[in-house]
């Protein structure tokens, strides 16, 4: 700090100016640091929550994944299977759209497909599903025990269900939203549309 | 409504081995690729005189079911049921969100373009049945689609 005592008498005391000064600057500092992180985001926000932080599962090709092989890029990761009429191709349809909507940032966007029915879901069908939707996405999956334990860290649900001499499954639809450090940082809901999700995930880079 | 009523009819009979009584429209199936042995079938039906929809077939899979798609909270559910209602006059839509015919054991890769020709029985309040014969339209597996059919039937 710089008090002098001595120079009281000679002119008006310089303190105001700097109390002044300093409130300014404490004012501009609360905004700009308000904006990372910013306070809007359509999705919902679970930063810090200590559960969907990683996963250690395999992707189509044998290779095994977690959320630090993804580091630098924006990740949006859902639990499905292939075998299902709605909400996984409806998911997939819109996570597509989101690449188209993020334009030339979609290179910094992934998809990951964790499916629940590891059974079924061969490395090549998971794959050829996937791409269906967009060249870029990626599907994982691990043994049943693994599945299991994915899905608990993640509290999302699934249940196989019984359907004739075949079984169709019963699943959560959230997605989960990680930033470029590879941080879980938000959940997106189905009912949300893909502009919504891409303004989130642009946030989420503008932010890194 | 008169006129209307007595217009279904007719026009169903044009249609090869349609049942005059029902008619469906927007018939499509979400196309699929190699080793994908499910997937979902969805149109419109409309029984004249009420009924309800309590099978269908096709060549194309081993077996059609009957399912309903709700949404608890954030967790999809499927369930089987044994009929869907078709009350008198009344158009269902039977879409990806709600209703549908589930075809299991598909037996080739179903691509956008292709018609997969279906049976479907409707069963009135007397217990008779009747069937239907639909085309349906394969749409790509990756097309988007909302809560409405196909568009482009017509």
């Amino acid at each position: 700090m710089t008090e002098n005592p001595d120079s009281k008498a000679a002119r008006p005391p310089a303190w105001p100016i700097l109390v002044a000064i300093l409130a300014i600057a404490a004012f501009l500092g609360v905004l700009l640091h308000d904006r990372r992180p910013p306070a809007h985001f359509h999705s919902i926000d679970i930063t810090g929550a200590g559960y969907a932080d990683d996963f250690h599962l395999t992707d189509m090709d044998g290779h095994p994944r977690s959320i630090a092989d993804y580091r630098g890029d924006v990740v949006m990761v859902f639990f499905g299977f292939t075998q299902c009429p709605s909400a996984c191709p409806t998911e997939l349809a819109r996570s597509a759209e989101v690449m188209r909507r993020l334009g030339p940032s979609a290179p910094r966007a992934r998809m990951l497909f964790i499916t629940i029915d590891p059974e079924r879901d061969t490395p090549e069908l998971l794959r050829n599903y996937v791409h269906a939707f967009h060249p870029g996405f990626v599907g994982l999956h691990g043994d049943a025990a693994t599945t299991a334990a994915t899905a608990r860290r993640f509290k999302a649900f699934y249940q196989k269900v019984p359907a004739g001499d075949s079984y169709t499954m019963d699943h959560s639809t959230l997605t989960y939203l990680f930033d470029p450090q590879g941080r879980i940082r938000l959940v997106a809901r189905p009912d949300m549309d893909a502009g919504a999700i891409a303004d989130d995930l642009r946030t989420l880079l503008d932010a890194a | 409504m008169q006129a209307r009523l007595r217009l279904i009819p007719i026009l169903a009979a044009f249609a090869a081995t349609t049942h005059a009584q029902v008619t469906v429209t927007d018939a499509w199936i979400r196309g699929t690729v190699a080793q994908q042995k499910t997937t979902g079938m969805f149109f419109s039906i409309t029984s004249v005189k009420g009924g309800k929809l309590v099978a269908a077939a096709t060549p194309a899979a081993r077996e059609l079911q009957l399912h309903d798609m709700s949404m608890k909270g954030d967790v999809m559910t499927m369930r089987q049921v044994s009929a869907i209602d078709l009350p008198a006059g009344k158009t269902v839509r039977l879409e990806p969100n709600g209703l549908h015919v589930m075809m299991f054991g598909v037996a080739h890769p179903l691509s956008a373009g292709e018609t997969v020709p279906a049976t479907l029985t409707v069963e009135d309040a007397a217990g008779k049945r009747e069937t239907v014969q639909v085309q349906a339209r394969v749409e790509a597996l990756g097309a988007p689609h909302g809560t409405s059919a196909g568009k482009g039937a017509h």
